[in-house]
């Protein structure tokens, strides 16, 4: 009998704190991307609400909380983080298991926009990015998920196969915020 | 020398600093400009072209003459101003442009030559011969005129990008720029405040005016502690705002490590890009120099930075001090160098009817028309009505007036206005979308003009954006009037500066304009007036004006140059800073990376993906050995590969099958559920874009795979198609490239190996050649393709990421105990080619279906991209360059990628080029080199000997044209 054994995107990589900042991996849960069909959008924002207990998200929103949570994530889609999605669903919206595509990680902490200021081209100030706005935009050189989960916290999302990128990219800006001390 | 008493320095902390490896000492607070004055160290640089000496003309960003070399090695940055570069403990300076040393520099016999080297010399006296401008001269010129060097060495400092946003930006912290701040905050506006110098105040910190009952700076610091506890502003000091671009962005260079010692990770420099709702420029003004003879003299400086280095940093510049100019300024001047016990020599005011209530000799209606000494100022000689008078003296503060910064204002073009009054260009309104102007810089020169103007701009916009502001509540300051005298140039003999940093003088614009080079642009660059790193700061005004006399226009009629961002130098490294090393581009790494690297594999690049080339074994000593091992792994026994990098996309919906009959040239919509497809799709113009295979999961639900080079492109393409071209179908698609790690088995023996994996066994009959389904290994749910890149029986199984490094070292090793193993890229492409399969080497961009012999794919039943266009004339010639393989028929038994292909006899020339190698691989299956090509009339020519040409290589080989096809043509094996 074999057994395969499960590894994390960040496995090896994370955690880091510096300077009161930490960088996380969240725990890999269940990631389903949620795309209505045609003309159903309305129907399955009521399925999600029933089964799961949040509306589909609008553009650059996030719906949900801690757990389980429903994020935008580009025209027409969202994906659902945390809950297996339930077979209601099926019948409004293309499902679509991504729980091992994306990188998930946290990065929390007083100062983390400015954390995030050396790599995001976006305003993410907490009166302009508040607790559930998410924005698809660049994080380095790379496309990335970036949802506010918390007054000093952030989700960020880049594919699985740059995560050592991602961990990189966002010690060396941890590292230029810290150093100035 | 320092005068007892004065300043904003810190006397309590001495710094330690060496200049040319001089031991000085300074004050916390000191620039490196004034802490070298404090020590009577007034000789700081030689010029660019004449190697004169010099010292500073200014007391801030603008100088052009004191720019020295900070550290060594890696670290070494060249052309720091002096009068920006502030002192440190350890801080080792170093002059520039002079050999051997400071003192005594071999090029200055350039000044003997003056008469040779003005304005044109280049162009006129090095034209012939021709070739020896690149090979000769120009190396030879650019040595002797120059500024400071990089060491060569790769740069080790780090340097930052970053971003920040607000409602208002002001740029400079005078009093125009502080009270705009001011303003703006306590009205609510997110503001950032941005200034250049490493301390706050502008001129208030080098005047002697009281603003609101105190003193300058007391006033300044009450506002920055009123700002700083301000939880909407933000406070940059040491940035200098560079370049105004579109909707309200900034460029803003902020020096954040130059002003201490190296330590840790802190960045030299932060390029900030500021998105700003609003912005206010009180960015001040420049002073302006006057050409005289020998005005150049280490000594002579402007009235402003005189002021500036006895107030603020308690340094007098010489011990008898004359003043010159045309404002009241040098009343001035003359006054805060006598209070603070300064011997003045002489006070000479180019007007003949201003007062003079000051008790030092005055010259009025006068001007000092030359200078002589040394390595600096001994004398001056002051001309007035029919007589010369030479006075000994060791500093001259000048002004001719001020210059407004108009700079930013023109970085969108615009083009600034002439005031007589003030007899300065000042910004038009609106220059900058978005951007108001206030104090100094918008032609305000009193203190209370300033800070008038800055209140009200702020207002504007407070209200303009919504919010309201309480009462302006306005400090009483200074109110002086500004009324210059046009003072641009004393006539008279000898050379006399405008730009100090290009080393341009007064008779080198006459030139220009002599020769016909009128226009304020070709004077420009036929003198190099203002292109120096300074860009003319002190020196454009009076340049124009001098050009404008010597053509007979007015100055408004001459027009200015243009001012272009960035306002400061910015360092190559700031801009790029991020993009070095592994910042460069991403990494993506497959599931199998740390096994394959374990393994000792090479990496290789595909795209951003790192891939093995192969897996070395104890005893191989060449890659060849390795790939040859690697294949006969496969057509022997069983070989692992991940190809998870290949692009995989989910489609779902009622309208996926059509979505993919448009996008592929042959049908999907007649693909069994649970059977694959290879399928080809087209650009727009008929060419080929990307090929791969797609499998049905279910009626509604498609798999499609692209090759690792081409995901992106496809992905996009899907998009452009249904967003654009049909968003009436229902369909929608997501990429799962990243979701499965995906590893071929393939071999005679990867059935067995399968079978002994998975949870339950294969067979022929539910697992045929082109099956798909669901699997699950170790009761992990996974999907099985019975798909083939090497003409053998193989499988494509996929797995959730998570344990794609488990089941890579699984299969591996189940491989390994089956006379198998991993292979990497080398043996892939030896096995496709041997198939003749075709990958982006061949589908370059420039092929058809029909140039690949894959035509008769393209289904008559519909319509797909692409599928008109194809069908050009042009595109079905049968003399098209078409695909065939080549098998050596001569001596040499060599091919090579890039070769060309001619006729036997055939001279290799362009004109005869019949085709082209694409790839090329030696078969241990057949034990010859193998080429795939493209061929004129190619599949017609089965048989044929051509001849094949590598000009790059030398290489020359005869070839068989045959069918790509080179092994098991019948297809036997990969349904074994």
């Amino acid at each position: 009998m074999v057994d395969l054994i499960a590894k994390s995107p960040c496995d090896g990589l994370l955690p880091k704190t510096m300077d009161g900042i930490s960088l996380t991996e969240v725990e890999m849960t269940s990631i389903t991307s949620v795309a209505p069909f045609k003309g159903r959008e309305g129907a399955l924002s009521e399925a999600l609400k029933t089964a799961h207990g949040m509306a589909f998200p609008a553009p650059n929103r996030a719906t949900g909380k801690e757990g389980a949570r429903a994020v935008w994530f580009s025209r027409g889609q969202a994906v659902l983080i945390g809950p297996e999605p339930d077979v209601a669903l099926g019948r409004f919206a293309a499902l679509t298991d991504q729980s091992d595509a994306w990188s998930v990680v946290r990065l929390d902490g007083e100062g983390v926009e400015e954390v995030l200021a050396r790599l995001v081209p976006i305003d993410l100030r907490p009166q302009s990015f508040k607790r559930g706005h998410t924005a698809r935009t660049q994080l380095m050189h790379m496309t990335a998920s970036i949802t506010r989960v918390g007054e000093r916290a952030f989700q960020i999302m880049v594919f699985r196969s740059m995560s050592a990128t991602l961990v990189h990219d966002l010690e060396t800006a941890m590292e230029g915020v810290a150093a100035r001390g | 020398m320092r005068v007892l008493g004065k300043g904003l320095i810190d006397r309590a902390t001495p710094v330690g600093f060496t200049f040319d490896g001089v031991r000085y000492e300074g004050f916390e607070g000191d620039t490196l400009a004034s802490a070298l004055l404090a020590n009577d160290v007034r000789l700081m640089g030689r010029s660019f072209k004449y190697h004169r000496p010099r010292g500073v003309l200014t007391a801030g960003s603008e100088e052009p003459n004191a720019l020295v070399t900070v550290g060594t090695g890696p670290a070494q940055d060249p052309n720091m101003r002096a009068t920006v570069q502030e002192i440190y403990e350890g801080l080792e300076a170093r002059s520039q442009n002079r050999w051997p040393s400071l003192a005594f520099d071999v090029m200055s016999v350039n000044d003997l030559a003056a008469p040779f080297l003005g304005a044109g010399f280049y162009y006129k006296t090095f034209m012939w011969p021709r070739a020896f401008w690149e090979k000769l001269y120009e190396p030879v010129i650019r040595r002797a005129a120059g500024l400071g060097a990089l060491s060569g060495d790769p740069v080790e400092d780090r340097y930052e990008r970053a971003w920040a946003f607000c409602d208002l930006l002001v740029i400079g912290a005078g009093p125009a720029g502080l009270m705009a701040a001011q303003t703006a905050a306590r009205a609510g506006l997110d503001v950032i405040l941005a200034d250049e110098d490493a301390r706050m105040g502008g001129r208030l910190l080098a005047e002697r005016h009281e603003v609101g009952g105190t003193s300058g700076p007391e006033w300044v610091a009450s506002m920055l502690e009123d700002l700083g506890g301000m939880p909407n502003v933000r406070l940059m000091t040491r940035t200098t705002v560079t370049g105004a671009y579109d909707q309200g962005t900034y460029g803003a260079l902020e020096r954040v490590g130059h002003h201490l010692p190296r330590a840790g990770h802190r960045p030299l420099e932060t390029f900030w890009r500021i998105v700003a709702k609003r912005a206010i420029l009180a960015a001040g003004a420049l002073e302006r120099p006057v050409a005289f003879a020998n005005n150049d003299r280490p000594g002579i400086m402007t009235a402003g930075a005189v002021r500036a280095y006895l107030n603020r940093w308690g340094v007098s510049p010489g011990r008898a001090v004359s003043v010159f100019g045309n404002t009241d300024d040098i009343y001035r001047t003359a006054r805060d160098l006598k209070s603070a016990g300064v011997h003045v020599a002489a006070v000479v005011d180019a007007r003949a009817d201003a007062d003079a209530p000051i008790d030092v000799p005055v010259y009025k209606g006068a001007v000092v028309c030359d200078s002589a000494g040394g390595k600096h100022l001994e004398s001056i000689t002051i001309r007035t009505a029919g007589r010369e008078e030479k006075i000994s003296t060791d500093c001259l503060a000048m002004t001719g007036g001020w210059n407004p910064t108009v700079h930013l204002t023109c970085h969108m073009n615009g083009r600034p206005a002439w005031r007589d009054d003030i007899l300065a260009f000042v910004p038009r309104p609106d220059a900058i979308p978005g951007m108001e102007v206030a104090g100094a810089c918008n032609g305000a020169m009193s203190t209370a003009a300033c800070l008038r103007e800055g209140a009200e701009a702020a207002g504007g916009i407070v209200a303009d954006l919504g919010k309201s502001v309480s009462e302006l509540d306005l400090p009483e300051a200074e109110d002086d009037p500004y009324r210059p005298a046009p003072l641009w140039h004393v006539p008279g003999k000898g050379r006399a500066w405008l730009d100090f940093q290009n080393d341009v003088t007064v008779k080198d614009v006459r030139q220009a304009a002599v020769e016909n080079f009128r226009s304020v642009e070709h004077m420009k660059r036929y003198t190099t007036q203002g292109m120096a790193t300074d860009q003319g700061k002190n020196s454009n005004v009076a340049a124009l004006a001098v050009l404008a006399d010597a053509t007979g226009r007015a100055i408004p009629e001459t027009g200015t140059t243009t001012f272009r961002p960035p306002y400061a130098p910015v360092a190559m490294a700031a801009m790029g800073s991020g993009a070095q090393g592994k910042g460069f581009a991403p990494e993506r790494f497959t599931t199998s990376h740390k096994a394959t690297v374990e393994r000792k594999a090479p990496m290789i690049e595909a795209g951003l993906w790192y891939r093995p080339s192969y897996f070395p074994h104890p005893g191989e000593d060449t890659w060849r050995q390795s790939c040859d091992r690697e294949v006969g792994y496969v057509r022997n026994a069983v070989g692992i590969c991940d190809v998870s990098t290949l692009g995989k996309v989910d489609i779902q919906g009622p309208d996926a099958a059509k979505l993919l009959d448009f996008v592929y040239i042959n049908m999907f919509s007649t693909l069994k559920v649970g059977r694959v497809r290879y399928g080809l799709m087209l650009r727009e113009d008929g060419h080929v874009m990307d090929d791969g295979t797609t499998a049905r999961l279910a009626e509604h639900h498609y798999v499609m795979t692209t090759t690792t080079a081409a995901a992106g492109q496809v992905m996009a393409h899907l998009d452009f198609v249904h967003q654009c071209l049909h968003p009436e179908w229902d369909v929608s698609f997501t990429s799962v490239t990243e979701q499965w790690a995906q590893f071929a088995v393939a071999g005679p023996k990867s059935r067995a190996l399968l079978n002994n994996l998975l949870d339950l066994p294969l067979d022929d009959a539910t697992w045929p050649f082109m099956a798909c389904g669901e699997i699950s290994v170790a009761g992990i749910k996974g999907r099985l393709f019975r798909i083939s890149f090497s003409g053998e029986h193989a499988y494509e199984i996929a797995v959730p990421a998570r344990y794609g490094d488990s089941l890579f070292r699984l299969l591996v090793a189940r491989a390994e105990g089956m006379e198998g193993g991993a292979y990497g890229m080398e043996a892939l492409n030896v096995l496709r080619i041997e198939k003749g399969f075709i990958t982006h080497s061949e589908i370059h961009g420039r092929v058809t279906a029909f140039d690949i012999g894959m035509e008769r794919m393209v289904s008559a039943k519909k319509d797909c991209i692409g599928k008109v266009m194809a069908a050009r004339p042009g595109l079905m010639d049968p003399e098209r360059e078409r695909l065939v393989g080549l098998k050596p028929a001569g001596a040499t038994k060599q091919l090579t990628t890039g070769a060309h292909l001619f006729a036997q006899g055939a001279d290799p020339v362009r004109l005869n080029d019949q085709g082209y190698i694409t790839s090329v691989g030696f078969s241990p299956s057949l034990g010859s080199m193998l080429a795939l090509g493209f061929l004129k009339n190619g599949p017609d020519r089965y048989g044929e000997t051509v001849k094949m040409v590598d000009h790059v290589r030398g290489i020359e080989a005869l070839c068989e044209v045959v069918n790509p096809v080179f092994f098991d043509p019948e297809g036997g094996r990969v349904r074994g």
